[in-house]
This record gives structure tokens, sequence and C-alpha cells, in this order.
């Protein structure tokens, strides 16, 4: 066995260890694109259509024991936005719609979250789309899956709040006001 | 010249026209309606227009099938040639499988493109298949060609009914009358 003064210096090299790499564990965890999805559902004519973000990136800073140091920062790429069909795509990032040219980017930083009923989180943030910010509030659940954390969640917002679909598409009898953002974000230390 | 006094019933020549009608008004706004470039909220009602149509005619073909199957069609005038008959019911039969099949096609495609339907923008209809992009090519394809078939055999259909009216004149098209 080793001497019980090197056994200590070992001691305090794992103890050391520990306490460095702990705010390490803590700190910001990256999302996996590939187990992460974002969806936005909207209604046209009472129909319910889901088209997906395909490309996004997460920033999460989370530690389970101090839920309230947590922070989120979520950009999202609008051009990456899917309706399962190449000519509506392209429709959507026109002017009246994403303006894609103008704002290329969508995204979300949290400003405040803390632990709520349920072991579920109740994050407050800013969400800017088409360079409108507006604050948003939604519930957050969070769940381990292997080395990764899972962030899921459902976000409701009013597209005209950040003026998707200008002009004639300003009418809620034919698009629906109502978005829902869904997410489920893995996200790993990177 | 042999002609036949017997008539459809009121039920069969109601469903018969109403779909006729209903086909003929769903078909020219599917052409219309591909044909507008983008996307414009015309374009997405017609869309939705022509599925709520698309799916009134199922349910009329069905209503209408029972309706043949518990009901006895008219006889064919007796001097009317062998080969015309039949070829007159073989086009029947395929105006019936059609009048299922077009819609059929149309709907499934639309549920494969991802877009539910809700008829009348009120009652969500049943979703029986995930979106999937490949099979909403082939079901695009199939609903295209389903329509290019049924376009051949109505144009059949109506030529034969009038060749009855105009030529042979045995009053076979007015058992289809109301």
């Amino acid at each position: 066995m080793f001497h019980s003064s090197a056994a200590k210096s070992i001691r305090w090299t794992v103890l050391a260890t520990i306490c460095l790499a702990l705010p390490v564990l803590a700190a910001t965890l990256k999302a996996d694109p590939s187990k992460s999805k974002v969806t936005a559902t909207f209604k046209q004519l009472n129909v319910p259509v889901e088209a997906r973000f395909g490309k996004f990136d997460a920033q999460i800073s989370y530690d389970p024991a101090k839920p309230e140091t947590s922070k989120a920062t979520v950009n999202i790429d609008v051009t990456s936005f899917d309706l399962g069909d190449p000519d509506y795509n392209k429709e959507v990032l026109k002017k009246e719609w994403f303006n894609a040219a103008q704002f290329p980017k969508a995204s979300f930083v949290s400003s405040q979250i803390k632990p709520s009923a349920g072991g579920k989180l109740d994050v407050t943030g800013k969400l800017t789309i088409k360079g409108k910010t507006s604050d948003v509030h939604f519930p957050l659940s969070v769940k381990k899956d292997g080395a990764s954390e899972i962030f899921e969640g459902t976000l409701p917002i009013k597209r005209l709040t950040y003026n998707i679909g200008e002009g004639e598409w300003k009418d809620t009898s034919m698009v629906a006001d109502e978005v829902l953002i869904k997410f489920r974000i893995a996200a790993a230390a990177p | 010249m042999r002609s036949t006094n017997d008539r459809y019933t009121l039920p069969a020549i109601a469903l018969h026209w109403l779909i006729a009608l209903l086909i003929i008004a769903t078909f020219l706004l599917g052409l219309t309606m591909t044909d507008i470039p983008g996307l414009t909220p015309a374009k997405l009602k017609y869309f939705s227009w022509h599925k709520w149509m698309g799916v009134t005619v199922l349910g009329l073909a069905c209503l209408r099938l029972l309706w043949r199957l518990t009901h006895k069609a008219p006889r064919y005038p007796v001097d009317m040639p062998t080969w015309q008959q039949r070829t007159a019911h073989l086009v029947h039969a395929l105006l019936y499988v059609l009048i299922f099949a077009v819609p059929l096609s149309g709907y499934f495609f639309s549920l494969a493109a991802g877009v539910p339907v809700v008829y009348l923008g009120v009652v969500p209809l049943p979703v029986f298949i995930a979106p999937d992009p490949q099979l909403k090519v082939l079901l695009r394809e199939t609903h295209y060609a389903l329509n290019m078939v049924l376009l051949g055999a109505v144009c059949l259909h109506v030529l034969a009914a009038l060749k009855h009216l105009v030529i042979d004149r045995d009053r076979l098209f007015q058992r289809m009358l109301p």
C-alpha cells in the first residue's frame, strides 16, 4: 500500500480535481443537433401544420443542484425552416414572412430560470424573431439521458408580435396568430 | 326503335348529378390551384376547398355504392349490341373505382405531405400515415395519373350518353334525368 503522505497527496489531488471539475460539469452544455428538435406548429384554416428548424445551436449552463443559476441561449437559423416542400420553404424566407435576408437568425436568451412544481423549471427570457424582441415565459422539463440532459418544452407565441406574415397574411382566419414552438434539446458537456 | 321505360331511382339520380358536378368543380379547382405560383392566401384557401370537396365526393361515393349494391340499375335496351353493353359496364365499373380512388389518393397525398385534412375547417379527419417525402411524391403522381384516367373515362361516358341521346334516341339518356 501507499505511504501515508503519498496517499494523502493523492486524496488532495482527487479532491482538487473534483472541485475544479464540478464547475466545468455545471458549465455550458452544447446541444447535439442530431438528437435535438425544434419545430413550429401553426394552423392554416384550422389545419395544424408542423415545420422543423433544421439548424440551430443552444448553449445551456445548467446545474441540477442550483437550477436558478442556469442560463440558456438558443440561436435558430430561420433559413433552415422546413415545411416539407422546397417551394414553400423559399416562400417563407421572403420579406412578408421571416425576411431571412435581413434577419437570418432568431434567438432566445433566458433572463430568469427558477424551479417550479413537479421538478420543472420556469423560464423567462427574450425571444427575438425578425428583429422584434418580446418577453416570453414557459415551463421547461429536464431529464437525464446518459451523458446528456434533455430539455423539453412548448412555447406558445403570437406570430404577429414578430411581424411574421405581413400584408394580406395578417389575416388570422387564414393563418392563426398562435404558433406553438416545441423543442427537445439534448445537450451535453462538449 | 325499342326504348326502355325503366328509370333510375331518385336517390341514384340525385347522387349521380351531385357527384358529377362536384367532380368537375374539384377537378377544375385542382388544376387552377396548382397553377398559382408561390404562396398566396387564395392558393391555401383553394387547397382546403379542394380537399373538402374531394372528401364530400368520397362520402357521396360510399352512399352511392351502398345504394347501387342494394338496388338494381335499369337494364340496357335489348337491341344495344353486346360489345357496347360490355364496354358500358366496364366504364361504369371504372368510374365507380375512380370516385373512390381519386379522393383517397389525394387524401393520402395530403397526409404524406404532413397536412392533415380538417373537413370544412371544423372536423379533423383521421391521420393514417406520418409525413413521408418519398411517398408524397409517389402519391402526387398517383393522384394526377388517376385524374387523367378519370378525365378519359368521363369523356367516354359523356360521349356515349350523348350518342344514346342524339343518335340512338333510345331514351337511355333520359333514365338519368331528374
